[in-house]
C-alpha cells in the first residue's frame, strides 16, 4: 500500500499530534521520534529493577496478532506488554480463523469483541496494518510488528536507541546498511529514521541484485563494494539475508555473497576504528557476519535486543494513551 | 503571582521535624528519595543539611499514576534512579506539595517494585490537606489552606520559592 508522509501522519497521530497508531515512520517528525526513544530511555531502567513491571496498560487487553510467524518479535513484544501489566493473548493467525475461511475483517470484529485495546500486527502483505488501522474500532491502537517489504517501524526505532546510546547522537553520522535491502522492510524504515533524526550520510551497500531500483530516493547512498560502502562509517547495519523471501537467482550462493558482502574483521577495519556493529537478527553467522565480528566488541547486536523491549514498551504506552487522549477530544471530556 | 512563604524558614522546620521523628523512630541511616520535579531539589537540601553519606534518589512516577487512562503518559517522563537497595532500609520519602495523597500512592507502590522497604517517614514541605486517601506527611514545613481557585507551586531549584496562584485548576502534582 502506497501512502504519503500527510496520509500517514494523519493516520498514525490524534488532533494534538499524539501517536495514537505506530504503522511507519513516514510522516513521523523528529520531535515525536526523540520523544519515544527518550519514553524508551525510561523504559530500560524498569527492566533493571527486581519487579520489571509497571501499571499503565493494567486493564488493558493486547492481541498479538501474527499472520507470518516470528517467535523473536512476538516474544519481545509479548514481554513488553507484560512489563506494562496488560493481559497478553496470542494468535497465530496463520493456523487459525483465517485459514478456516474466516476474513480479516471478521477476525478482526470478533477480537474486538472480546474489548481488545490494542493490536500488534504481523503481516507478509505491504499495507494490512494501515488497513486494519483505518477499519477498527475507534480507540484500539495499532502496532505495526513488520508488513511485507513495507516497514518494521520498532525494529527501526530500538536501532535508533541503540545507535544513540552508543553515539550519544546522530548529527555528523554516517552509517551503512549492508545485505538484502530488497526485502528489508526494516532497512526502509531505517532509512527513514536516520534521515529523520538527522544523520549525516545514510549508505547502503550491497549486489544490485538485492538493491531495489528506487533505493536513492529514499534518501542514501548506494555502494557496490564494501571498501567504499564502509569508509569513515560510525555505524555498520548488516542485514539478514532474507532466503526465505527470495524468488530467482538473486545472488549466486551463500559463500559467495560472504566473500564479498559478508561482514570479517578485514572489511570491518575499512570503517572508523570506534564503528558500531548492528544486526537485526537472527544473525546467518558465515553468511552476513563473521563470529568474530558479531561476538567482538564492537558489536552491540545484544544491546539491540535488550532495546527492543524499552522502544515496544514506549511505542504501546505512547499509542494507548494518544488513543485515550483522541476519545477524550471527540466525547469533550477532559483528557 | 505572589511570594507565599519564606523557604529557609520552612527548610528549617522540616528538618528539624524529620531529625525528631527519625531521632523518635531510631532511625539511623536513612536514604532520601524525591519525588520529581520539586521533591528532589528538597531531598538534595536535606541529604546536605543531615549529612548523609548514600547519594538520594529521584523518583518518576509518571508510570504509576491513576490517571492514565484520563491524561495519558507524560511526555517527559525520565528514568528513576535510586542509587541503593531498598530492601529493609529506612527511607525518607520527600515531596514538595501534598494534597490529595495520590502522588504519593504512586511514588510508594513504585518503591515496593525495587524491593520492601523496612519503613517510609513521608515529609513535605506543605500540606494542602483536601485529602482523597487515607496517606499524611509524617514531617511537613508548612500546613496551608487555599480556596478553590488557588494553587501553589515550588519555583526552584536555586533559589527555591513557593508562589500562589489564582486559577481555576487544581495544585499540580497533588
Amino acid at each position: 500500500m502506497m501512502t504519503t508522509d500527510a496520509s500517514a501522519r494523519a493516520l498514525q497521530l490524534n488532533a494534538e499530534g499524539q501517536l495514537r497508531h505506530f504503522l511507519t515512520i513516514d510522516g513521523l517528525d523528529r520531535p515525536l521520534l526523540t520523544q519515544i526513544l527518550d519514553t524508551a530511555d525510561s523504559f530500560i531502567e524498569v527492566g533493571e529493577r527486581r519487579i520489571k513491571k509497571v501499571p499503565l496498560l493494567r486493564g488493558r487487553t493486547v492481541v498479538n496478532l501474527f499472520f507470518e510467524s516470528s517467535t523473536r518479535t512476538r516474544s519481545t513484544f509479548e514481554l513488553a506488554a507484560k512489563r506494562l501489566s496488560a493481559d497478553v493473548l496470542n494468535l497465530d493467525i496463520s493456523t487459525s480463523a483465517t485459514s478456516k475461511g474466516e476474513s480479516l475483517s471478521d477476525t478482526l470484529l470478533n477480537l474486538e469483541a472480546m474489548a481488545s485495546d490494542m493490536f500488534v500486527v504481523r503481516h507478509s502483505r505491504s499495507g494490512a496494518p494501515h488497513f486494519i488501522a483505518q477499519s477498527v474500532t475507534p480507540g484500539v491502537a495499532i502496532i505495526n510488528a513488520g508488513d511485507g517489504r513495507h516497514a518494521h517501524p520498532t525494529q527501526a526505532m530500538l536501532d535508533m536507541l541503540t545507535i544513540r546510546q552508543k553515539k550519544q547522537r546522530f548529527e555528523g553520522l554516517k552509517v551503512a546498511i549492508v545485505g538484502d535491502v530488497l526485502h528489508s522492510r526494516v532497512a526502509r524504515s531505517q532509512i527513514r529514521a536516520l534521515n529523520t533524526l538527522g544523520a549525516d550520510e545514510v549508505r547502503v551497500v550491497g549486489p544490485s541484485t538485492l538493491l531495489p531500483r528506487e533505493v536513492e530516493s529514499l534518501g542514501c547512498k548506494v555502494c557496490y563494494d564494501m571498501r567504499s560502502g564502509l569508509k569513515d562509517i560510525d555505524v555498520i547495519i548488516m542485514l539478514r539475508l532474507q532466503r526465505e523471501r527470495m524468488e530467482g537467482a538473486l545472488l549466486p550462493s551463500e559463500r559467495e555473497f560472504y566473500k564479498v558482502y559478508g561482514l570479517n574483521t578485514d572489511k570491518l577495519a575499512y570503517a572508523k576504528p570506534e564503528a558500531i556493529v548492528m544486526h537485526p537478527g537472527p544473525i546467518n553467522r558465515g553468511v552476513e557476519i563473521e563470529s568474530a565480528v558479531a561476538d567482538g566488541p564492537q558489536s552491540v547486536i545484544l544491546n539491540q535486543v535488550t532495546n527492543g523491549i524499552a522502544i515496544r514498551m514506549a511505542v504501546m504506552s505512547m499509542a494507548m494513551s494518544g488513543q485515550r487522549a483522541q476519545q477524550g477530544l471527540e466525547t469533550g471530556v477532559n483528557a | 503571582m505572589t511570594a507565599l512563604l519564606k523557604v529557609d524558614a520552612l527548610l528549617d522546620d522540616l528538618e528539624q521535624g524529620l531529625r525528631d521523628v527519625l531521632q523518635a523512630r531510631g532511625i539511623e541511616r536513612p536514604v532520601l528519595i524525591g519525588i520529581r520535579t520539586g521533591g528532589v531539589w528538597l531531598a538534595d537540601i536535606l541529604h546536605k543539611r543531615l549529612g548523609l553519606d548514600e547519594p538520594f534518589g529521584e523518583l518518576d512516577i509518571s508510570f504509576y499514576r491513576d490517571d492514565f487512562s484520563r491524561i495519558g503518559l507524560n511526555p517527559k517522563v525520565r528514568p528513576s534512579h535510586l542509587p541503593f537497595e531498598t530492601e529493609d532500609r529506612h527511607i525518607v520519602l520527600v515531596d514538595d506539595v501534598v494534597m490529595s495523597g495520590r502522588t504519593i500512592r504512586a511514588a510508594m507502590n513504585e518503591i515496593f517494585d525495587y524491593g520492601r522497604p523496612a519503613g517510609i517517614v513521608l515529609a513535605a514541605l506543605i500540606d494542602l490537606g483536601a485529602r482523597e486517601l487515607p496517606i499524611q506527611p509524617d514531617v511537613v514545613g508548612q500546613r496551608l489552606s487555599l480556596k478553590a481557585n488557588e494553587r501553589v507551586k515550588l519555583k526552584g531549584p536555586d533559589p527555591l520559592s513557593v508562589e500562589l496562584r489564582q486559577a481555576d485548576a487544581r495544585p499540580e502534582g497533588a
